[in-house]
């Protein structure tokens, strides 16, 4: 029952990325006081377990939920075969992980 | 009625109709024929058939909205052509007939609707009783939850308005569609149907329930005033229970 699975996984990510994205915007808000420089900012993020914690999570949830839509959009509008669009879907994910997590990384790390 | 039709009618006026000739290659051909007071699509489909081309192919049977074979593409929105008349619809004298989209054209303005039922197989629509010839009759509360349940459905007359006002229809070839899933959320809330989780998965796998938008076009346009979109919800509620709390 992958479609299934699936559907559970988007709808539960969505219900987890609401209060993800909040307290994101909360902190874009707070960590630009006191200087925009990127030096700047780093020292002010760099160390923080928490934050690395918060953003991993953020990371993983959105890299499960953006493909699951990716992947619909890509069968409703384009004629790829059922294969290749769960490869593309597949791939999409995996890219937002490495490209997210090594985010965190540099941020936080 | 509205104003152009009538004073059409009035004046003894006519209709400008273009009616799609040919399969999935072909063309409109434009035919005039007298405008009157309380026509309906099918009338003037009849009208064109009798006295323009007698080589029309059209489908109808019962003319009273019972049988739902006469759905066809009337100004860009399906609609059962014997339930709809032509002074609701023309614009200015002038009216556009095609067949159902999302279906093959067979010829003119009758498609196939052999897919249409594919669907309704492929959806688990299949009734599976376990009853003989020797049982009573089952006994179904009419008030019971599950039962008012079908009710969402149980009228349906297959005529595929739904099934060609839905958008992901035409999008995803694999998705089920409206009415199929709309047969299998009555089927699973037969208390008679032995087949239910079959039916239920299969609602729920590839093509099924999961790919609705929920934007209800299929609600909105069912000449019936069944709601497919409330069913296919239903659908999914019944499978994520299902799925989190065991099955009963
Ligand atoms: S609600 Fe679902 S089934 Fe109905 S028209 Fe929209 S996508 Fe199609
Ligand atoms: S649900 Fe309504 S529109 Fe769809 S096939 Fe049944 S009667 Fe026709
Ligand atoms: S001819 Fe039977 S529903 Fe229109």
């Amino acid at each position: 029952m992958m479609e299934r699975r699936l559907f559970v996984l988007q709808r539960l990510t969505a219900l987890a990325l609401a209060p993800l994205v909040l307290v994101h915007l909360g902190l874009v808000l707070v960590a630009v006081r006191g200087g925009l420089t990127a030096a700047e900012i780093l020292s002010r993020t760099q160390g923080s377990v928490g934050w690395a914690l918060f953003y991993g999570l953020f990371v993983v949830v959105v890299a499960i939920h953006a493909p699951i839509g990716v992947r619909n959009v890509l069968r409703e509008w384009t004629g790829l075969a059922r294969g290749a669009v769960d490869w593309l879907a597949l791939g999409f994910g995996l890219l937002l992980l490495g490209v997210g997590l090594r985010a965190v990384w540099a941020v936080v790390g | 009625m509205s104003d152009a039709a009538s004073d059409a009618a009035n004046k003894g006026g006519e209709l400008t109709v273009r009616v799609w000739r040919g399969a999935e290659v072909g063309a409109f051909a434009t035919y005039l024929v007298p405008a009157r007071a309380n026509q309906t699509v099918l009338d003037v489909v009849t009208e064109i058939q009798r006295y323009h081309a007698p080589d029309l192919a059209y489908r109808f049977a019962c003319r009273v909205g019972v049988c739902g074979s006469c759905a066809m593409t009337v100004n860009g929105v399906p609609r059962w052509t014997c339930r709809t008349h032509v002074s609701r619809v023309a614009k200015a004298g002038a009216l556009t007939v095609e067949p159902l989209r999302n279906l093959p054209r067979i010829r003119d303005l009758a498609c196939d609707m052999a897919p249409f039922f594919d669907k309704w197989k492929a959806a688990g629509g299949r009734f599976e009783g376990g009853a003989t010839r020797a049982d009573l009759p089952a006994a179904v509360d009419p008030a019971s939850p599950k039962r008012r349940a079908a009710d969402a459905g149980i009228e349906c007359i297959n005529c595929a308005v739904c099934h060609a006002a839905c958008d992901v229809v035409a999008w995803d070839a694999e998705y089920l569609g409206p009415a199929a899933l709309l047969r299998a959320w009555t089927l699973v809330n037969d208390e008679r149907h032995l087949a239910r989780r079959a039916t239920l998965d299969r609602a729920m796998g590839p093509g099924g329930c999961a790919s609705c938008h929920t934007q209800g076009s299929c609600m909105a346009h069912c000449p019936v005033g069944l709601s497919p979109t409330e069913g296919i919800a239903g659908l999914k509620r019944m499978s994520l229970a299902a799925m989190f709390l065991g099955d009963r």
